[in-house]
């Protein structure tokens, strides 16, 4: 049986993922090439913030300190992060950000499926809701991503680019350790490591449609699923996530 | 005062709009899951339609402040996650209502039939997401305007 020590660390990979691409994409808001990309990112951010709340509200109660999501998201530094690097790396260009979301809604999407069946009903409730906005999301990334790659000379160009410096980050979100172990052992959730072939299928699928090649060399940035290390990126953009709670305490609406 | 019946309560809700589109009220939507008392207390179920839906805590403000204005004291409000909403839930009363209000209705098809202006069936989605979370933006291609569709989830 899992303790509550390791499920709360699956809850907060979870809960950190969202929230931090989610904080990442809402950069977006108001700079997007054109309007209706701009909207469509801001209510793909704003789902991902919607899911951080119902993780890592749970989260605060496996934990048992009476902590709230927003204490969690708020008031932690980033070595207690538990997201994956590739949610934290810059935004880029338009065409680096949303080949990133991809990248990111393939495994998202394969991951709530299979949590659909959690042991713990809790998760796979938040699974349930989850899953059918990323299914919204991982169809307008995949499609953004083959119309762009199929585009014209530059398009394509940047979304290779944009594939040759995401694709060292991608190997992380399939890195499995004692913590996975534990969620296997207790049916909570499925080891990262067996979700790789069926992501390899999925995405090979778009990125063909998409005329890009993937890279041949599959080494991974790891650290940040585990907390061992960070990219740089992650101290500044909680300096501007965190920042009114860190300077007016206790603040709120 | 006499403990008012759970049909009762119900007709109350269906009076409570929704925050973003006014036309239908939270029954309408779908989104009032459970009306029950459990002794002296009134308890209601409400499912979020998008998970960060930004309308979830005003929906919760209105209906307390219906159900207190209704002479209500004991009131619980209940998240229940499950299971997730779905556009199924919409009233057909919602539907016609979204319809005439200029929003196409969701479509099993995941499609919009018409346009909710002239009724053409020449049209073009223009993306995906909307001016809300439950919205995508499509266009008539007869009568040249731009319409809100309430995706199907």
């Amino acid at each position: 049986m899992a303790d509550n020590q390791q499920l709360f660390q699956f809850l907060l990979r979870m809960g950190d993922n969202t929230l931090i691409l989610g904080h990442r994409v809402s950069e977006w808001c108001g700079h997007s090439p054109i309007l209706e990309e701009d909207i469509a990112l801001a209510n793909t951010a704003l789902d991902l913030i919607g899911q951080t709340q119902m993780w890592l509200e749970l989260a605060g109660e496996v934990q048992g300190e009476g902590k709230s999501a927003d204490d969690l998201a708020f008031l932690r530094d980033v070595w207690d992060f538990r997201n994956v690097l590739l949610t934290e790396v810059p935004n880029g260009d338009f065409g680096r950000t949303m080949m990133r979301q991809f990248l990111f809604d393939a495994w998202h999407s394969i991951m709530l499926g299979r949590l659909l069946k959690s042991s713990d009903s809790r998760i796979a409730e938040i699974a349930a809701k989850a899953s059918k906005e990323v299914a919204y999301h991982l169809e307008r990334s995949g499609d953004t991503v083959v119309g762009l790659g199929d585009g014209t000379e530059e398009s394509h160009a940047r979304m290779q680019e944009a594939l040759d410096y995401l694709w060292p980050y991608v190997g992380e979100m399939f890195a499995s350790d004692d913590i996975d172990a534990a969620m296997v052992q207790a049916g909570i959730a499925p080891d990262p490591a067996g979700l790789r072939d069926e992501y390899d299928a999925l995405v090979g699928r778009f990125l063909t449609e998409a005329t890009l090649t993937i890279p041949d060399n599959n080494w991974a940035h790891k650290g940040g699923r585990t907390g061992a290390m960070h990219t740089e990126h992650l101290g500044h953009l909680l300096t501007q996530m965190q920042w009114l709670q860190r300077a007016y305490p206790g603040a709120s609406w | 005062m006499e403990q008012p019946s759970v049909e009762q309560v119900w007709e109350w809700l269906d009076a409570v709009p929704d925050p973003e589109i006014p036309v239908i009220s939270l029954v309408d939507l779908g989104i009032i899951r459970d009306v029950a008392w459990e002794g002296e207390t009134l308890t209601v179920a409400v499912t979020p339609t998008y998970s960060g839906c930004p309308a979830t805590s005003i929906i919760n403000m209105d209906i307390e402040t219906a159900l207190r204005g209704h002479g209500i004291e004991k009131l619980e409000l209940k998240r229940q996650l499950s299971p997730p909403w779905t556009t199924d839930w919409l009233s057909d009363k919602g539907r016609a209502r979204l319809e005439e209000y200029g929003i196409a209705p969701p479509q099993p098809a995941g499609g919009p039939t018409r346009c909710p202006h002239c009724g053409g069936t020449h049209l073009e989605k223009l993306s995906q997401f909307g001016s809300t979370p439950c919205k995508a933006q499509w266009r008539c291609r007869d009568c040249l305007e731009p319409f809100d569709y309430f995706k199907c989830i």
